[in-house]
């Protein structure tokens, strides 16, 4: 029965997603430009890592193949997330032209309403820039073709987009209490994704400890591409942290539904 | 009291004491702010019958709006208790949603970048209505409120009035028990509000739908509510009918006749007074208790009688004195 319900509003938000896919469709030349100009920012990122390595051959003890390896699986998570929830950031927006109010009106939950109908379609663009990337990367890296190897390359992206998702909710989440929060969400999901596109041997001290294991960027991409590039860190943690992306996924989706939940319950009793 | 049950229950909204505070932040100096606990809604009690169609007005800011995000389960109350159709709203949420219907003037309920005979398909498969039960009521929405010259047509591109018929119809695919409108009126032009105003009408004579609606549009309260909540400051002023609001607050009746020539004498009657003179035209006020009958035949009774009006008093100005008022209490 309950397996039944779960199906049926599993149906009701996949026909959601399929009206905000027919909304964005409608304006038709502004959605292919769209889809264009996401497939190029991605490409300005390339661009960049390109740039270094073009003055510099080893970058903190990493080559430009290896690198690619690590930037294609962080940008492919942070894509996917961004497809799914980027558009959580105009949580304050929401709340001031009251589609939170029409949500909560709805016999439907509110977070996962608000992320179908603000559904970032066109930046489909992305995510395919992104599996191309990661494609290109591992041949290039030699990844040698396992089992293993395979499961990790499609865990990794999926649990780097569970993380990147979890991080975009919460920190839009705090738009509830504060008003200008934009700058600590950018700087969170965006920062993050730089952070996570690099070796993290490029980054300093305590910097580099703040986000890799405090707020846990370091297990998106760096620690599973060292399994794939079948290398040990130089910095010395064990290998086996480069399966453990999933868990931490979970760890922060459950921390970013806490989050969201207090915030909800913040606006139903302020009223903003 | 027991307010359960589909069917058996009379009371389909209660409120006792319900209210509503926020805090405010005042800044006093560059540092210095102080929070400030402003009660939107304070005490307010309110209890609905099954198919009733209650007006609840009041100025801007007197809390409208808040106590239908109570009712409606968007906010939680900060104190007193509040149940609809038996159910709490806010723990209740979703169980609630399929069993109301709401209209927020100011924010649609409809896809707006896809044609409205989408948006209801969607609205379908979100209250899981049966297919059947869908499409009757579409149908008789259709024909009341005139949708199908418009049922393709992108709800971007629809006009205020008919995107407004298309929001009514939403609210109401489900069949829900209870339907909250906020302001359903504002905006539209005279052909939309009459075309929304005898929906509601009808809706309220058939007596399964419990109405509530805010409005600032007077024409909307003569004809639709018999039964009117005055809000102000949090608090209610009027509860009852119009006949009630216009003795309550002194509104009076005009009476003006012409005669052929003026009478020399004017019959002295309680509650009676002469407004004006112009020419041979004379404006009487009458209080509330005042008689027509009895001023007409005394007047008739003087000869040279030659037309006579009667002037119903205008909610208008009732209301508008309602609001002028120093604090808005009644005078009790």
């Amino acid at each position: 029965m309950a397996e039944g319900a779960a199906a049926s509003t599993a149906a009701i938000y996949r026909r959601l997603v399929a009206a905000q896919v027919r909304s964005q469709a409608s304006y038709r030349a502004s959605f292919v430009l769209d889809l264009l100009s996401n497939v190029v920012f991605l490409g300005a990122d390339l661009l960049t890592v390109l740039v270094v390595f073009h003055r510099v051959p080893v970058l903190a003890g990493f080559s430009l193949t290896d690198t690619l390896l690590v930037f294609g699986l962080s940008s492919l998570g942070f894509s996917l997330a961004d497809l799914a929830v980027g558009n959580i950031d105009r949580m304050q927006r929401h709340v001031r032209t009251g589609l939170l109010d029409a949500v909560l009106i709805r016999p439907l939950g509110v977070l996962w309403q608000l992320l179908v109908l603000d559904v970032g379609v066109r930046r489909l663009g992305r995510v395919c820039s992104g599996v191309v990337v990661l494609a290109v990367a591992v041949r290039l890296a030699e990844v040698p073709v396992t089992p293993a190897n395979l499961l990790l390359l499609v865990v990794t992206p999926l649990a780097g987009a569970v993380f990147f998702s979890a991080v975009f909710v919460a920190t839009a989440t705090v738009a509830f209490w504060w008003v200008d929060s934009g700058e600590l969400s950018a700087a969170l999901t965006y920062g993050g994704r730089d952070f996570t596109s690099y070796p993290m041997t490029v980054y300093g001290g305590w910097f580099r400890h703040l986000l890799a294991f405090g707020l846990g960027f370091g297990f998106v991409a760096y620690y599973p591409a060292l399994i794939l590039l079948d290398r040990p860190d130089p910095l010395g943690a064990p290998s086996w942290l480069g399966w453990c992306s999933p868990v931490l996924a979970a760890v922060a989706a459950a921390l970013a539904a806490l989050v969201w939940r207090t915030g909800v319950r913040h606006y139903r009793s302020t009223g903003s | 009291m027991n307010a359960n049950g589909r069917h058996g229950g009379v009371n389909v909204i209660e409120a006792h004491g319900l209210r509503k505070d926020f805090t405010v932040r005042v800044r006093k100096s560059l540092l210095r702010r102080e929070r400030r606990v402003v009660a939107a809604v304070d005490g307010v009690d309110l209890t609905v019958q099954r198919g009733q169609l209650l007006g609840y007005l009041g100025p801007n800011g007197a809390g409208k709006s808040t106590t239908l995000k109570m009712l409606t389960g968007v906010l939680n109350p900060s104190g007193g208790r509040v149940s609809v159709c038996g159910l709490t709203p806010v723990p209740q949420r979703i169980l609630l949603a399929r069993r109301i219907g709401v209209v927020f003037g100011q924010r649609s309920q409809l896809w707006w970048d896809l044609p409205l005979r989408d948006s209801y398909e969607l609205l379908r498969h979100i209250y899981r209505v049966p297919a059947a039960e869908h499409a009757a009521r579409l149908r008789r929405c259709r024909d009341l409120l005139e949708l199908d010259p418009f049922l393709d047509t992108p709800v971007r591109q629809l006009s205020l009035g008919q995107r407004m018929r298309g929001e009514l119809t939403a609210a109401l695919l489900h069949g829900p028990e209870v339907l909250f409108l906020d302001e359903p009126t504002i905006g539209l032009d005279v052909v939309s509000k009459q075309a929304v105003r005898g929906f509601l009408a009808e809706l309220g004579e058939s007596g399964d739908t419990t109405v509530v609606l805010t409005t600032h549009d007077l024409a909307d309260i003569e004809r639709l509510c018999r039964r009117i909540v005055v809000i102000d400051h949090g608090r209610v002023v009027h509860d009852g009918g119009i006949d009630a609001l216009h003795a309550r607050y002194g509104s009076q009746r005009r009476v003006t006749v012409d005669f052929d020539t003026l009478p020399p004498a004017l019959p002295a009657l309680p509650g009676v007074h002469l407004e004006s003179t112009t020419g041979p035209r004379l404006t009487f006020t009458l209080d509330g208790s005042a008689s027509v009958g009895t001023l007409v035949s005394a007047l008739s009774a003087l000869g040279g009688l030659r037309d006579l009006s009667v002037t119903e008093p205008e909610i208008e100005e009732v209301i508008a004195r309602l609001y002028r008022s120093d604090e808005g209490r009644a005078p009790s």
